[in-house]
C-alpha cells in the first residue's frame, strides 16, 4: 500500500517542493519506508542537472549493506574522471549527503544512453535523474524527513510527482525507492502504486533491447517500458495507453516529462486515485487528504475510471 | 455442508426480482418480537430529538475525536448534527446505530459512514473509497462523486450518489439499494448476493461479475457483462419500483425507466460441481 501524489500548475510556477511535501506527508500512513520527489524546477534550461548516488543510506531500517565511506569518494572521483573524458563540464557541484550528489553539467548531447551507461558502469553508482528541469530526490523516511534532509521546501517549479513507499517486493533502499527516472530520457520520471505480475517477462524483453534496470522493484518496469515506447517513436500518451495491455497486474501510475504530467489506471481500477482539475491546477493523489493539503477549501474531485489515461501540459 | 432445499412458493419480493433464491431449513436470522421488547437493548444507541440541532467543526480533530464527539452529542439528545470542515478525513460518521440527521458540509475520505444502522445522512461533497460499507439501515445521500467500493457489503438502507461512482460498486452487497445518478466503474455488483443497484448512466466492464443474486438496473451503456450476469425482462412491477425509488432518492425523477436494462444472475455458478474438470469427476 504505497501512496502517490502529483500536481501540475498550468501557466505559472509555484513552490512545488513544499506543496508535494505536504501531499506526501498526508499519505505517510500508506508507507514511510522511503519517500521520493520528482521536482520540475524553474531553470534556464542550459545545463543538465544530474542527481546521482555513490552509495546507499544504511541508516535504521535499511536493507543495504554498510560500506566504508571512503568508497564514496573513490566512486565520485571516477565519475568526475568519466565526465571529463566525455567532455562534460561540471558547472556546479553539491554534496547533500556523503552518498548523494547533485551536479550541474554543461554537456551537449541528445542521446543520454551512452553517457548513462558509462557513468553507471562504476559499481555502486546510480543516476537518479538526468534532465534540464527534472530532479529526483529519494531517500529513506517519510516526506518531511526527506524534505528536511535535502532542503526541498524552497524548490519552485511547475510540476512534481512523488511517492510514499511501503516496501513489499524489494528492499528498503534508495535504489528501490520511487520515483524512477525514465532512463535514458532526459526529464522523464515515474511513480507507481500497485503490483506488476509480468515484470520478469517484460524485463527480459526490454533488457534484450538495451534498456537497463537498477533494482528488482516491479515499478521500475513502468519507467523503462514507457521510455522504450518513446524511444520507438510513441508519444507519452500513446506509450501510456499501450501500457494498459502491456503491463499485467494492478496499478495506478504517474509519468512526468519536462512539460507534461500523465496518469494511467489499470483496467480493473484496483488502485485508488482521486483527481482535482481546474484551469490552472491539476492535483491528484491516492487519497483526497493529499489534495486537501494544498487545497483545504471545498473542491470537486473524482476518481478516474478503469483503463483511463490522462495527460496535462504545463 | 448444509443441505439447502428450494421451494416453489414465491414471495412478493421474489416476483419483483429482488431475489430468486428460496431457501428452507434452519436460519440464523433473528426476528424482533414486540413481546420481548423490554428485554431488547441495542448497545450504543440513543434516543435523540430531530429538532435539537447543533454544529460540529472537525477541522482540527482526528477521525476518532470527531466520532467520539458525535457520539457525545447524540448522548445529549441532539438529533440533527451538522459537521463542518470534514476536509476529506477518513472514517467519519462510522458506527452510528440509531436514527439521526447527519449533514456533512464537505467531503469525506475513505470508509465514511461505515457500519451504520439507521441514520439519515447527507454529504454535501464527495466521498472516498468504501463509503457506507456494511450499512444496515438508513439513508445516505452524496451530492457529488464517490470512490470505489461504494456500498460494499451493505445489508439494507438506501445509498444514493448523485454523481458518478468508482469501481466495484455494491461489491458483496447483501441487501438494500444503491442508486447512482451518473456513471459507475468496472465490476459494478461484483459478487453481490442480494439487493438492487440502479445506475442511470453508463457502467464499466464486467458488470455483475459472479453475482449470486440481486438485480442491477442500468440506464446507459454497459462496458461488458461479467461472468454469470445475464439480461432479464424489465417488468411493469420493476418500472413502478424504479420510479418510486428514484423519486425518494431525489434523483432522475423524469428518467425514462422503461428503457433501462435489467441484469440478474444466470446462476450457472451456483452448482460448483459444474466447474470441476470432467477428468477430476471421473477420478472421483
Amino acid at each position: 500500500m504505497c501512496g502517490i501524489a502529483g500536481l501540475i500548475h498550468r501557466g505559472k510556477s509555484s513552490n512545488v517542493g513544499s506543496e508535494l511535501q505536504g501531499m506526501l506527508q498526508a499519505l505517510k500512513h500508506r508507507g514511510e519506508d522511503s519517500t521520493g520527489y520528482a521536482l520540475y524546477g524553474d531553470t534556464d534550461g542550459k545545463n543538465f542537472v544530474m542527481r546521482f548516488k555513490v552509495g546507499e543510506n544504511v541508516g535504521e531500517g535499511s536493507s543495504s549493506v554498510m560500506e566504508d565511506v571512503s568508497v564514496y569518494d573513490e566512486r565520485k572521483k571516477i565519475v568526475d574522471q568519466y565526465l571529463a573524458e566525455m567532455g562534460a563540464k561540471i558547472v556546479k557541484e553539491e554534496r547533500t549527503l556523503p552518498y548523494s550528489l547533485r551536479y550541474e553539467i554543461d554537456y551537449n548531447t541528445k542521446d543520454l544512453l551512452e553517457f548513462s551507461q558509462k557513468i553507471e558502469s562504476i559499481p555502486g553508482v546510480e543516476i537518479l535523474s538526468m534532465g534540464k528541469s527534472l530532479e529526483v530526490i529519494k531517500d529513506l523516511g517519510n516526506a518531511k524527513m526527506v524534505c528536511d534532509r535535502y532542503s526541498l521546501d524552497k524548490v519552485v517549479g511547475t510540476h512534481a510527482i512523488g511517492h510514499a513507499r511501503m516496501a513489499t517486493e524489494s528492499g528498503v533502499d534508495i535504489k528501490s525507492a520511487h520515483p524512477f527516472w525514465g532512463y535514458p530520457f532526459s526529464d522523464v520520471s515515474v511513480v507507481h502504486n500497485g503490483q506488476l505480475t509480468n515484470y520478469w517477462n517484460n524485463r527480459r524483453a526490454l533488457e534484450n533491447k538495451g534498456m537497463r534496470f537498477m533494482s528488482e522493484c516491479d515499478s521500475e518496469l513502468i519507467a523503462v517500458y514507457i521510455a522504450q515506447k518513446m524511444r520507438e517513436g510513441a508519444s507519452l500518451e500513446e506509450g501510456m495507453k499501450e501500457s494498459l495491455s502491456g503491463l499485467d497486474g494492478v496499478f495506478t501510475y504517474f509519468v512526468a516529462t519536462k512539460d507534461s504530467l500523465g496518469m494511467a489506471k489499470d483496467t480493473m481500477a484496483a488502485k485508488p486515485l482521486v483527481l482535482y482539475e481546474s484551469d490552472d491546477l491539476v492535483a491528484m493523489g491516492s487519497e483526497e487528504i493529499a489534495i486537501r493539503s494544498v487545497l483545504p477549501q471545498e473542491i470537486d474531485t473524482y476518481d478516474p475510471f478503469d483503463g483511463e489515461v490522462k495527460v496535462w501540459q504545463i | 455442508m448444509a443441505n439447502l432445499k428450494t421451494s416453489e412458493k414465491k414471495s412478493k419480493s421474489q416476483s419483483m426480482g429482488m431475489h430468486t433464491e428460496v431457501l428452507t431449513g434452519r436460519t440464523q436470522q433473528k426476528f424482533f418480537n414486540p413481546d420481548e421488547a423490554e428485554n431488547f437493548y441495542y448497545f450504543g444507541t440513543y434516543d435523540v430529538d430531530f429538532n435539537k440541532r447543533t454544529d460540529l467543526d472537525v477541522k482540527d480533530m482526528t477521525a476518532p475525536e470527531a466520532n467520539k464527539e458525535i457520539d457525545n452529542l447524540m448522548s445529549q439528545g441532539y438529533g440533527t448534527i451538522v459537521i463542518k470542515n470534514p476536509q476529506g478525513k477518513h472514517s467519519l460518521g462510522v458506527g452510528i446505530l440509531n436514527k439521526l440527521n447527519l449533514i456533512f458540509e464537505g467531503s469525506l475520505g475513505y470508509f465514511g459512514m461505515g457500519s451504520c444502522d439507521g441514520p439519515i445522512v447527507r454529504i454535501n461533497g464527495r466521498v472516498g473509497w468504501s463509503c457506507a460499507e456494511n450499512l444496515m439501515a438508513g439513508k445516505v445521500v452524496i451530492e457529488k462523486n464517490a470512490g470505489s467500493c461504494f456500498g460494499a457489503a451493505i445489508r439494507g438502507g438506501d445509498l444514493i450518489c448523485k454523481g458518478s461512482v468508482g469501481a466495484r460498486t455494491g461489491i458483496d452487497m447483501k441487501g438494500g439499494s444503491i442508486i447512482v445518478g451518473g456513471d459507475a466503474g468496472a465490476f459494478t455488483g461484483f459478487m453481490m448476493q442480494r439487493g438492487r443497484i440502479i445506475v442511470l448512466g453508463d457502467v464499466g466492464i464486467n458488470l455483475g461479475d459472479s453475482m449470486y443474486d440481486g438485480t442491477i438496473f442500468v440506464g446507459g451503456k454497459i462496458g461488458s457483462y461479467g461472468s454469470d450476469a445475464v439480461d432479464a425482462e424489465l417488468t411493469k412491477s420493476d418500472q413502478d419500483w424504479l420510479k418510486r425509488k428514484l423519486k425518494v432518492a431525489e434523483i432522475g425523477e423524469k428518467f425514462d425507466v422503461s428503457k433501462m436494462k435489467k441484469i440478474v444472475a444466470g446462476k450457472k455458478l451456483w452448482n460448483y460441481d459444474n466447474l470441476e474438470p470432467t477428468e477430476k469427476k471421473g477420478a472421483i
